[in-house]
């Protein structure tokens, strides 16, 4: 079976609905949402919870706890007169694993962590506390990179999402955050809370009615503004309703409810519920690149080349006779040039999507490092493939639009024809080569798509 | 009352401020018994710079050492350690793989409360921290290590209140200066003999790679030419004894260098020392994963009376 997203939740981090609910109404309101919530997973059949923190940041890629079972007693930075909440968590550090590979083959840096006295952060231990008190169902968490933008953390939530159908999960997504997030500064007495400002609440009022409507993609594409007008400017921007909306594949016609949204120390405070059943609103442009693959200048250390990709080592191009290479285009996986010269004619070797440099897959790999499928992109494969096709030729003095006859190659005729034509259409198809489309079993690179080129000098 | 109580138990005094940095790469490079991960050395400048900062630290007569580290974020005030004794493991959540720290130190509560009184006697939010299980973060952990590894002195930690993210870099400052006065009054009053730590870097913009090898120094270096500039920019003032002009140009320096100064802790020594204008001594310079680090030390106890 598939697997699949069976709810998604917006969740505050702050320790008083664990601590102290009594103490104020709004904030026994939150515990009671939070126990609807838990509820609500239950009745669900979900056998994964999913946890975006905004209060765990990472510098080194992203961060994905793997450990099996953290365990420690965790003490707010401010709010230690409260209490303490020791937590013993359960994680699926198979999917921990499995996620950091797939964050890596769309080109993220990614890293697991495992670690004993890791110190959970409080937004993570409060949620699960709170969401999954028995922890009967596994859990994994992931860090919000202080640097990345959208389009990381969109392709973040892909790779995830490759995992959930790879492994046939039925997952619950978390985003644990505030709505706005401005607490007062100074100590409070419980029955004076209140959402800090009369423009925080009007902000938090309008996200929680997009939400109710469903239009989740609406509030990350509003996630930029929103942190601009109600959000302190902490080391990590608002960027959970960019995961959470990619999670969902970027839909605005979720079914939402709101559980709950009162005050805690200032803050906006909601538990949010968002179905993936279609509630027939909230049409939706995507206002920027659905991106893929994360290809942004992480590689600062200058990291050397690869020299193999899955077990296939890499070779530098032969020379012999007239041939072309270059260095825009993926290595070869054995001895042979990128292209060679007959006459008036321009013969290609097979090329795929693979980037040059890193290696990497656009459109994801069809399969792990251990073999297992993953769900890839075929569209963004092949635009990969006519590209690198597009700067072999233009390294050899030649264009796309001298191309005579390609074959290609598909290792999944029934799944891939439909959108790989697509692409064709729109790229080769307007200039008009011939072209012979064959099923194959494999390929040597975990790739779903190659192709076999001639073209005009 | 506070004035009787002086000249009873004689005049506390700054003996000396530092400059500490805390990155965990320090700790980890150094190999000590305390820490899990085991490296092969790397960062030495800052390393050697650290040996002397301790070796000149070593000739001063002092009690306590003062931290203020960016690490314990506080946003509702500022806080203090309130317990005598403070053991545990540190795991720092960014960097786990170099640091695993088991940490075991005496903290001078009454010298803590002190500084909290007469920050609150001054309107500053303030809060003791006396749960137990509070862990203590992985920046005064470093710095406290790197500055003396033995561990035998007391200590007052400070959190790092977040004016500036909550406000502007000028509000932050004036905070922070009041926190800087607060604390050398109660110093003053304590009769002890203090040394101050802000521990920060000075520009602040990281690689997010890391090298196969962490300690592999042949990929460390600094983010960006306009990182270094900012930083010599800073050790300049710093060695020329320009204080004020540090604290002027410290909005532009957090902005522009993603400054760690932003946490407060250059704004809170400079005031408690009296925003003075001798020079500080450079011990170490260098960089880790990309941010600027500087070693420097400003010795009070020549300069007579603060």
């Amino acid at each position: 079976m598939p697997g699949e997203i069976v709810m998604s939740l917006v969740v505050p981090p702050h320790p008083h609905p664990v601590l102290c609910p009594e103490k104020n109404a709004g904030w026994q309101a939150i515990r009671d949402a939070y126990d609807q919530a838990a509820a609500k997973i239950e009745a669900s059949g979900a056998d994964l919870i999913i946890i975006y923190s905004t209060l765990w940041p990472s510098i080194i890629g992203h961060q994905i706890q793997a450990q099996p079972h953290p365990e420690w007693v965790m003490v707010d930075a401010d709010f230690h007169d409260l209490g303490s909440i020791p937590y013993r968590l359960s994680i699926d550090t198979k999917f921990a694993h499995a996620w950091n590979d797939a964050n890596q083959a769309r080109g993220l840096t990614s890293r697991t962590v495992d670690y004993e006295g890791f110190p959970v952060d409080v937004g993570s231990v409060v949620a699960l506390e709170l969401l999954n008190p028995n922890n009967r169902i596994p859990a994994v968490i992931c860090s919000t990179n202080v640097y990345s933008n959208r389009a990381e953390t969109t392709v973040l939530a892909k790779a995830c999402l490759d995992v959930i159908k790879a492994q046939g999960k039925k997952a619950v997504a978390v985003s644990v955050m505030s709505l706005s997030n401005r607490m007062f500064t100074e100590p409070i007495e419980p029955e004076e809370d209140r959402i800090h400002s009369l423009k925080d609440d009007e902000w938090n009022q309008k996200m929680l009615e997009l939400m109710a409507d469903g239009r989740l993609e609406d509030v990350g594409q509003l996630s930029r503004t929103i942190h601009e007008q109600i959000r302190i400017k902490k080391v990590v921007a608002f960027k959970p309703m960019w995961w959470l909306s990619a999670m969902n594949d970027n839909r605005n016609d979720l079914s939402g409810e709101v559980l709950a949204y009162e005050a805690i120390h200032g803050a906006g405070a909601a538990v949010v519920v968002l179905n993936p059943d279609s509630c027939g609103t909230g049409d939706k442009e995507y206002d920027e690149d659905n991106i893929e693959f994360y290809g942004g200048d992480r590689g600062v250390l200058h990291n050397p080349e690869p020299t193999e990709d899955h077990g296939i080592a890499l070779h530098e191009p032969t020379t012999k006779g007239d041939s072309f290479n270059t260095d825009l285009a993926p290595k070869p996986v054995g001895a042979y040039p990128h292209a060679r010269r007959e006459g008036d004619l321009l013969y290609l070797s097979g090329v795929g999507p693979r980037q040059s440099g890193d290696n990497s897959i656009p459109g994801g790999p069809i399969k792990d490092a251990d073999g297992n499928p993953l769900d890839y992109d075929i569209k963004a494969q092949t635009r990969a493939t006519i590209d690198n096709v597009s700067k072999i030729l233009e390294q050899a003095g030649s264009s796309l639009e001298k191309v005579i006859d390609v074959i290609s190659f598909l290792v999944d005729m029934d799944r891939d024809f439909a959108g790989y034509n697509e692409v064709w259409a729109e790229t080769l198809g307007k200039i008009g080569p011939t072209r012979t489309t064959l099923a194959i079993q494999a390929l040597p690179t975990p790739i779903a798509v190659e192709l076999k080129v001639i073209a005009k000098a | 009352m506070r004035n009787l109580l002086v000249e009873f138990m004689g005049k506390g005094s700054i003996v000396a401020g530092c400059l500490a940095p805390h990155p965990p790469h320090l700790v980890y490079a150094e190999n000590p018994p305390q820490n899990e991960p085991v490296s092969e050395g790397g960062w030495e400048q800052l390393r050697w710079g650290y040996e002397k900062l301790r070796a000149s630290l070593e000739k001063i007569d002092y009690d306590v050492l003062v931290i203020l580290s960016p690490h314990w974020q506080t946003y509702v005030g500022t806080h203090f350690i309130g317990l005598e004794h403070c053991a545990s493991k540190s795991v720092d959540p960014v960097f786990p793989n170099l640091f695993r720290f088991d940490y075991d130190m005496n903290i001078d509560v009454e010298l803590s409360r002190a500084i909290h009184d007469e920050a609150q006697s001054s309107g500053m939010a303030v809060k003791m921290m006396e749960n137990p299980d509070f862990r203590v973060d992985y920046g005064t952990i470093v710095a406290l290590h790197m500055t003396r590894p033995a561990w035998d002195k007391p200590v007052v930690v400070i959190s790092s209140n977040r004016g500036l993210s909550y406000y502007s870099p000028e509000v932050m400052q004036e905070m922070m200066a009041e926190l800087g006065r607060a604390t050398a009054k109660a110093i003053e009053a304590s009769g002890k003999k203090c040394v101050l730590i802000a521990s920060n870097s000075l520009s602040h913009r990281h690689f997010t790679t890391e090298n196969d090898i962490p300690e592999d120094m042949s990929k460390e270096h600094i983010e960006s030419h306009a990182m270094h500039l900012w930083d010599m920019r800073m050790i300049d003032l710093m060695r020329a004894g320009k204080a004020q002009q540090i604290l002027d140009e410290i909005p532009e320096f957090c902005e522009q260098a993603i400054s760690e100064a932003d946490g407060g802790g250059f704004s809170w020594i400079l005031n408690a020392m009296g925003v003075p204008d001798q020079p500080a001594i450079l011990h170490g310079y260098g960089t880790i994963i990309g941010t600027g680090n500087a070693i420097m030390e400003w010795p009070c106890h020549q300069w007579g009376e603060l």
